[in-house]
C-alpha cells in the first residue's frame, strides 16, 4: 500500500453490511473471499485454517475463515451472526454474515436490524427460494432500503446470461410486490472470486459493477437530525446537586433555552443546560442519536418512558394502534395472553386485538382464517396496551415507530406502526385533556413547593370492591388518619359532587353517564392542582369510568386499592381482603405506609 | 459526529440501559485497555461518576505493575473496587504448568463466579469487542449466562433495535458489553482523543517490546514494537499490523477451539 491510498482511508468509522440469503447460497464463502481479497486477514490466518482443514480431514473452503465456532464448522452451516471486519480503499467495513438457515431467523434479524446496508445472495444453480424471498421480507419491515442481490455460483451455470436474467426478473417482481428496489443484481463466483474484487473476464456481458465497487457505491445512514425533535427518557440522575434527565435524542435536535413537553404527562420545562463530563467546552445543542442529559429550568417529575417533544409537535398517545409484525418465538402469537411491549424506553403489557392478515414470509401467500403467527411468519395486526404508549407512525419517525415483544423473558417479535384512528372515546379524551393541559393557567406556586409544604405529593386514592365491601368506613377513616398526621386529605364524594356541580343532569343517585363521570374528574383535577391527596370510592361495577377519571387525574398518582377476596384480573397497586378491610383502621394504617414506601408521603420539610 | 462519537453515545446508551435495568449490577475491570475505556465511558455517562462497582480478578500471576496502577487509579477516579481471587485453589498451588485452560478456568472464571455469588450481582459488564476473536465476533450486547455460568451459543436471544434482554429467571445473570463494536483502532483512537490514562505496559521499552493485549505474566507475552505513545500505536495500528491482537496471549493456542470451550463455560 502507497502512501497515497494511505491517505485516502482517514476515518476508522466503519460501514455496517449484512449479508443475507437463503442457506448454502455462499454468503460465508463471499465473506471469506471479499477478506482474503482486500488482504484483510491476520497474518497466517489461512494457513492456519489449511492446517486444521488438513488434519481434520476436509477440503479448505473460504467459509471457514469465519466459522468460529466448531458446531458450525461440522454442521456447515453459520448458526449465528458473525461481524468481520475488513478495508477498502474508500472505507473500513464491518460485515455481518448472517445465517441462512430458516430455524435461525432471530440471528438473522439481530444482524440486519443493524445494518446501513445489505447484500442479498442467490444461488444461481438453485435460484429463489424460500430464504431468498423472507429475507426480502424481512429488511423491507426492518426499513433497510440499500439492498443489493448478488447471484452467486454462476461458475455452475457456465456463466450463462440466461440464467442471470431469468433470476433478475423473477426476483424483481418479488422485490417490487413489497415496494423494494435492488440497486443491482451482481453475477459472481464467490468460490472463484468472479465479480468479487476483480472483473470477470467470464461474463462480458455484464457491464455493472463488482461486488467491491458496489459496496463503495453505499451510503452511509445520516442521523434523522431533519426530523421532529424525540427524547424518550431513560433515566433521571440525582449524583451531585444536579438533577440531570438523560436519555438518546431518536430524531430532530434541541438547544438550550427550548420548550418541551414530556407525553404522556403533558408536563412542560425549559432546557437550562446541557451536562456533559471532559468535553472541551459545555454543549450547547443537541443532535439526533447522541447520548446526552439536561436539566430544566424548574424541577419537574419526570420518569423513564416519557417522551420530550418541542409543543408544536407532540407525538401521538394511545393505547391501540395498527402493526406489521415478525415473530421469532417457540411458542405462537396468540390471542387471549399477555406480552410486554418495549417502545422506546416505555414497557407496557399488551395483547392482540386481531390478526387482520396472516402472511407466510416465504411465499407473501396470506394464510386464511388463521389466529395466531407461527415462529418465522408475519402479520398485520391490532394491538392494545394496558397503559397508553407514545409513538409515532414508522414511516415518519422510525425509531419512535418500531417496537419489539417479550414473551416470558425473551425478546420474539419485532414490529412497526403502520396506522393509528384515533377512534375510541378513550383516544378523544385523552386529546381533550391534553388540550385541558397545554392552556391551563399555572400558578406562581409550583407543584413542587406545594409538595414541599405540605409533606406529600398530590395523588388520587380510588377504594373500589363490591358494594357492602367497607369502601365508605375505610375512605373516611383514612381521610382522617392522613388529616391527624397534617397532611392534606379529602374525601371526594361522588354523590356530593352529583348533587351540586351535576345537578342539572341527573339525579344524584342514578348511575353515572359519561358527563358526570367527567365532571367528577375535572374536579378530582382541581384538588389534585391545589396539592391535596384526594380520597374516591367506586363500586367495582363502573371500572370503565375509573379509567376516564384516571386519565383526568393525570400527571398526578393514582392509587387504586381494591377491596375483595377474590380480586378479578388486573393491576391493582394494593388488594385487601375483606376481613382486612372490616378493620378500617389498621387498613388505613397499610395505606399510608403504601404512600410513604411510593414517595407520595415524603414527610414535612423534605427537599426535592 | 464523527466515528469515534457515534461508538462514544452508543456504548453510554447501553450503559445506561444496564444501570436503570439491573439493582446488583458490577463491571470488570481487567486493568487493560479496554475496561479502563470503559471506566471512561462510565464516567461520561453518569456525568464524572462511576455509580456501579468495579470487579477485579485478582490471579495473583498479574504482571505486577498492573496492581501498582490499579489502586492508584482507583483511588484518583473516587472508584468502588472489588478484588476477586479464588484463594482455594492458590492454596492447593494452582497454575499455568497445570494446563493453561485449567488454570484460566480456575482462576479467572472460577475466581469471577465466586464473587459474583458472593456479592449477588445478576448484570456483569465487560469490554469484550467483537474484533478481538472468532467467538466474541458473535457475542451480543446482553448476553445470557445460566446457572451454571454457560453461555449457550447456539440459541441466543434476538437483539434489535437497542431493546435488550433485561429479564431472565432466577439464577442466571446477564453479561453486559458495551463497547462491542468497537475495534483495537478505535480503542487507541478513543484514549488519543480524550487523553485516558493506560497503563505503561502497552507502550514499547528500550528493548523494543510492547504488550498488545494484557493478562497474567506466565502467560502473556510482548510482541516487537517501537510504538511508545499513543499516537505511534494508532499509527502502528492503522498501516503496520499484520497480526492478530492476542496472539500474545498463550491460552487462545492452546487447542483449535480454546476461547469457544472456555467462553461456553463462563470465560470473559
Amino acid at each position: 500500500m502507497n502512501d497515497l491510498q494511505v491517505q485516502q482511508t482517514p476515518s476508522s468509522r466503519q460501514m455496517r453490511l449484512v449479508i443475507v440469503g437463503h442457506v448454502d447460497h455462499g454468503k460465508s464463502t463471499l465473506v471469506g473471499r471479499l477478506l482474503s481479497d482486500t488482504g484483510s486477514l491476520p497474518e497466517g490466518k489461512i494457513d492456519f485454517v489449511k492446517d486444521i482443514c488438513e488434519r481434520q480431514g476436509k477440503v479448505f473452503e473460504f467459509a471457514f475463515l469465519l466459522d468460529a465456532l466448531e458446531e458450525e464448522q461440522d454442521q456447515g452451516i453459520t448458526i449465528d451472526t458473525s461481524q468481520i471486519f475488513f478495508k477498502t480503499q474508500k472505507r473500513h467495513y464491518v460485515i455481518i454474515d448472517a445465517p441462512g438457515h430458516k430455524e435461525f431467523l432471530k440471528n438473522m434479524v439481530t444482524g440486519a436490524a443493524d445494518a446501513e446496508s445489505a447484500l442479498l445472495l442467490i444461488d444461481a444453480y438453485e435460484g429463489v427460494q424460500e430464504q431468498s424471498r423472507r429475507h426480502g421480507y424481512i429488511l423491507k419491515l426492518l426499513g433497510l432500503t440499500q439492498v443489493a442481490v448478488v447471484i452467486n455460483k454462476m461458475d455452475l451455470v457456465d456463466y450463462d446470461p440466461e440464467v442471470y436474467f431469468r433470476i433478475k426478473t423473477e426476483y424483481s417482481e418479488f422485490l417490487k410486490s413489497l415496494g423494494v428496489e435492488a440497486h443491482e443484481f451482481i453475477p459472481v463466483s464467490a468460490k472463484k472470486g468472479v465479480n468479487i474484487a476483480q472483473r470477470a473476464e467470464e461474463m462480458p456481458w455484464y457491464k455493472g459493477p463488482t461486488i467491491l465497487e458496489m459496496l463503495d457505491r453505499f451510503e452511509e445512514s445520516a442521523p434523522p437530525s431533519h426530523l421532529p425533535f424525540r427524547f424518550p427518557v431513560q433515566d433521571v440522575y440525582k449524583f451531585d446537586e444536579r438533577r440531570i434527565i438523560a436519555g438518546r435524542v431518536e430524531a430532530g435536535r434541541m438547544k438550550v433555552g427550548d420548550s418541551l413537553v414530556f407525553s404522556p404527562s403533558n408536563k412542560k420545562g425549559v432546557v437550562k443546560s446541557i451536562e456533559a463530563w471532559s468535553v472541551p467546552e459545555a454543549p450547547v445543542e443537541a443532535s439526533s442519536s447522541q447520548s446526552i442529559g439536561f436539566c430544566l429550568t424548574e424541577q419537574i417529575f419526570v420518569e423513564r418512558g416519557e417522551v420530550a417533544t418541542r409543543l408544536d409537535e407532540v407525538p401521538i398517545v394511545s393505547t391501540t394502534f395498527d402493526a406489521n409484525l415478525f415473530w421469532m418465538g417457540k411458542r405462537h402469537l396468540e390471542k387471549g395472553r399477555t406480552y410486554t411491549l418495549k417502545l422506546t424506553t416505555q414497557e407496557v403489557p399488551c395483547e392482540v386485538v386481531e390478526f387482520k392478515r396472516v402472511i407466510d414470509a416465504s411465499t407473501l401467500e396470506t394464510l386464511p382464517n388463521q389466529d395466531f403467527i407461527a415462529k418465522n411468519d408475519v402479520a398485520e395486526l391490532t394491538l392494545k396496551t394496558r397503559k397508553p404508549v407514545v409513538f409515532d407512525l414508522f414511516g415518519q419517525s422510525p425509531a419512535t415507530g418500531r417496537f419489539v415483544m417479550v414473551d416470558e423473558y425473551d425478546v420474539c417479535g419485532g414490529g412497526i406502526i403502520i396506522t393509528y384512528v384515533p377512534s375510541n372515546k378513550e383516544d378523544k379524551l385523552r386529546d381533550e385533556v391534553r388540550w385541558r393541559d397545554h392552556n391551563w393557567t399555572k400558578s406562581n406556586i409550583k407543584p413542587e413547593e406545594r409538595a414541599y409544604r405540605n409533606g406529600h405529593r398530590a395523588a388520587l386514592i380510588l377504594i373500589t370492591g363490591e358494594s357492602g365491601a367497607g369502601k365508605a368506613e375505610l375512605a373516611r377513616k383514612l381521610e382522617e388518619q392522613l388529616f391527624n398526621l397534617n397532611f392534606q386529605s379529602y374525601l371526594l364524594d361522588r354523590r356530593n359532587v352529583r348533587l351540586g356541580v351535576s345537578a342539572d343532569l341527573a339525579k344524584a343517585d342514578s348511575p353515572p353517564t359519561e358527563e358526570t363521570v367527567r365532571r367528577f374528574g375535572e374536579v378530582t383535577r382541581l384538588f389534585l392542582d391545589a396539592g391535596h391527596v384526594v380520597i374516591s370510592t367506586s363500586n367495582a361495577f363502573y371500572q370503565n369510568e375509573d379509567a376516564d377519571i384516571r386519565l383526568l387525574a393525570q400527571p398526578c398518582p393514582v392509587v387504586e386499592v381494591l377491596l375483595s377476596d377474590d380480586p378479578p384480573p388486573g393491576e391493582y397497586d394494593m388488594v385487601l381482603s375483606l376481613i382486612e378491610a372490616g378493620k378500617a383502621g389498621e387498613s388505613a394504617k397499610k395505606i399510608c405506609q403504601y404512600l410513604k414506601d411510593k414517595k407520595i408521603l415524603i414527610g414535612h420539610n423534605y427537599s426535592i | 459526529m464523527d466515528h469515534l462519537d457515534e461508538l462514544e453515545h452508543q456504548s453510554i446508551f447501553i450503559l445506561r440501559e444496564a444501570y436503570k435495568n439491573f439493582k446488583n449490577l458490577a463491571m470488570l475491570w481487567s486493568i487493560g485497555k479496554d475496561s479502563t475505556v470503559l471506566v471512561w465511558l462510565a464516567r461520561k455517562a453518569f456525568f464524572g461518576h462511576c455509580p456501579i462497582p468495579l470487579v477485579h480478578i485478582d490471579t495473583s500471576y498479574k504482571i505486577p505493575e498492573m496492581i501498582e496502577y490499579r489502586d492508584k487509579v482507583a483511588k484518583e477516579w473516587n472508584l468502588n473496587l472489588v478484588v476477586g481471587q479464588n484463594k482455594k485453589a492458590l492454596d492447593e498451588g494452582m497454575n499455568h504448568t497445570m494446563g493453561r485452560m485449567v488454570c484460566c478456568e480456575a482462576l479467572k472464571t472460577q475466581g469471577l463466579a465466586t464473587v459474583m455469588a458472593e456479592k449477588g450481582y445478576t448484570g456483569l459488564i465487560l469490554g469484550i469487542r467483537r474484533d478481538e476473536e472468532g467467538t466474541r465476533a458473535k457475542e451480543r450486547y446482553f448476553s445470557p449466562r445460566d446457572k451454571n455460568f454457560e453461555w449457550n451459543f447456539k440459541d441466543q436471544p434476538p437483539e434489535l433495535w437497542d431493546q435488550f434482554k433485561t429479564t431472565f429467571a432466577e439464577g442466571t445473570h446477564i453479561r453486559i458489553h458495551p463497547i462491542l463494536h468497537w475495534t483495537e483502532l478505535n480503542v487507541w483512537e478513543y484514549i488519543l482523543r480524550e487523553k485516558i490514562p493506560i497503563i505503561d505496559l502497552y507502550f514499547a521499552n528500550k528493548e523494543g517490546k510492547r504488550y498488545r493485549s494484557l493478562g497474567c505474566a506466565p502467560c502473556t507475552t510482548p510482541i516487537d514494537s517501537k510504538a511508545s505513545t499513543v499516537e505511534e500505536i494508532v499509527e502502528e495500528l492503522k498501516y503496520h499490523t499484520t497480526t492478530s491482537e492476542r496472539s500474545g496471549r498463550a491460552q487462545d493456542q492452546e487447542d483449535t477451539y480454546a476461547m469457544q470451550k472456555l467462553r461456553a463455560r463462563g470465560y470473559m
